[in-house]
């Protein structure tokens, strides 16, 4: 074996040192997705395509910035490969910046996504607060496209005002299908808002699911995730079956430096996904 | 009509468990009643004699600041309940609250429900039992929102 590292305990192969390298990417598309968001579309410089499964991340570098760990949010049929930002430092707001054309550089896909394999034949849950919806939105794309498969689907989705709601058309088309139940909520309503005002633990009560078949995804604020799942758990949804996409810092995303490190997890490698059950002690860890 | 009412409360999550014969008791407090959309049910700073058990429908609860219209702070829907002020002096509505879409409840008269809790204290508590939820739930969702969880910074 070529070994030309060696990170604490670990060794980094000549595998390791590929997956370090940013490949060169092209942004093919990009749009406004509410104040401070933006969606864009990537491509592969060498036009490959890239296979990845729900949930999972790809490293994004704008060059002479620096690097950002963001979700894929498009369909993980290999047709698109689609994130969407939210302008939060540097990295961010330069990827926002980015213009169709643009080059950039990607590293991925990387970690454990959303067990969808696991959801079939059950009832799925999917609680998104924020941003949070945009890695769910690969999973639900894939339910869509494999519809069939699953048992009664509940998206409940709470953002912090009506501005902010992701994804706002496609969100009327999977309300007009009937494909899939759309309940949403906000914080903060303005004059115009019709819909739901509180937060999106308040909507567990209007989805219809059998606790004992139930698969739960959620994604949000770390607080928001924490009462969600124990609400759900109040539901009779087992912790094993209530999965959670956690964040931290993300640096090689390979598992190798630590910097993502949640209690004995390295999240990069070993999430984000991870079950209620794995996650409980350690949510309770103040400043893990 | 009590009859009919206690039929209608004993199937509310709110009255979930209660025993019938308390329930006949808290039914012979209550009226049907419905709004249509867009209809105010109660306005800040009113006498807060009725206790809403929303059976269909959306409610807004709101308070309105100068320029800025009224704010919905919580939509509340069928199978919950709203206007708790009923319980503690002054007895006094806080918001105002709207119908969002056709809306039907069962309301309960709050003159009637508190001299019936002076005079059994097994209903005062039984239904203090179902309030307290309410409002720790309430009170929850309130810090959340306080917390503004989805804002950049946070
Ligand atoms: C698995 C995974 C998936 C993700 N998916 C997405 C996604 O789909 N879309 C998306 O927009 N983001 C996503 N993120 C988040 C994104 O990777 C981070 O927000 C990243 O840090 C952005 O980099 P930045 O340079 O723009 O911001 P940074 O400069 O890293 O700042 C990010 C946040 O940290 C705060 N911060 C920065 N420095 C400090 C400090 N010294 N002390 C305290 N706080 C500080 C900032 O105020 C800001 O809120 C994901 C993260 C992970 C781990
Ligand atoms: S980011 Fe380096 S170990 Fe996870």
């Amino acid at each position: 074996m070529s070994i030309t590292a060696i990170h604490k305990h670990n060794v980094i192969d000549m595998h390791d040192m590929q997956q370090l390298v940013p490949k060169l990417a092209r942004v093919k598309s990009c749009f406004s997705d509410g104040p401070d968001v933006s969606t864009i579309e990537v491509e592969m410089a060498d036009g490959a395509p890239v296979d990845y499964a729900p949930g999972q991340f790809n490293m994004l570098t704008v060059f002479g910035v620096g690097e950002a760990a963001i979700s894929i949010s498009g369909a993980p049929d290999g047709s698109r490969l689609i994130h969407t930002i939210r302008d939060v430092g540097a990295v961010s707001q330069a990827l926002m910046r980015l213009k169709p054309g643009d080059q950039l550089g990607l590293r991925g896909p990387f970690g454990v996504g959303w067990p969808v394999r696991a959801a079939q034949s059950k009832d799925v849950l999917i609680v998104a607060g924020g941003l949070g919806l945009a890695p769910l939105r690969s999973v639900l794309y894939h339910i869509l496209a494999h519809r069939v498969q699953f048992g009664v689907v509940t998206l409940l989705y709470g953002a912090r005002r009506p501005a902010d709601i992701l994804y706002q058309s496609e969100i009327a088309n999977w309300r007009e299908s009937c494909e899939i139940n759309v309940v949403m909520t906000v914080d903060h309503a303005d004059v115009e808002w019709p819909g739901r005002v509180g937060v999106v633990t308040q909507l567990i009560d209007q989805a219809e699911f059998q606790s004992q078949n139930t698969l739960a995804m959620i994604c949000g604020p770390e607080v928001m995730m924490r009462f969600v799942a124990s609400a759900l758990v109040d539901r009779e949804i087992d912790a094993e079956n209530i999965f959670l996409s956690m964040e931290r810092n993300m640096k090689c995303a390979i598992g190798h430096c630590g910097h993502c490190q949640f209690g004995p997890n390295f999240l990069c490698r070993d999430g984000p996904v991870l079950s209620y059950k794995k996650l409980r002690p350690l949510l309770k860890v103040k400043e893990l | 009509m009590a009859v009919e009412y206690a039929s209608m409360l004993s199937k509310h999550a709110f009255f979930k468990g209660l025993r019938s014969e308390v329930v006949d008791l808290v039914a012979g407090c209550a009226q049907e009643i419905e709004f249509s959309a867009g209809q105010y049910i109660c306005h800040e700073d009113d006498q807060a004699d009725q206790f809403y058990v929303l059976v269909h429908g959306h409610v807004a609860l709101q308070i309105a600041s100068p320029g800025r219209g009224a704010r919905t702070f919580l939509t509340i829907g069928a199978g919950e309940v709203f206007g708790v002020n009923w319980l503690v002096a002054p007895y006094r509505w806080t918001y105002d609250a709207k119908a969002l879409d056709d809306t039907k409840a069962v309301v309960l008269n709050a003159v009637c429900l508190r001299r019936k809790c002076e005079a059994d204290h097994d209903l005062g508590f039984e239904l203090m039992k179902r309030v307290m939820p309410v409002l720790i739930e309430r009170l929850h969702v309130c810090r959340i929102q306080l917390l503004d969880l989805y804002l950049k910074q946070n």
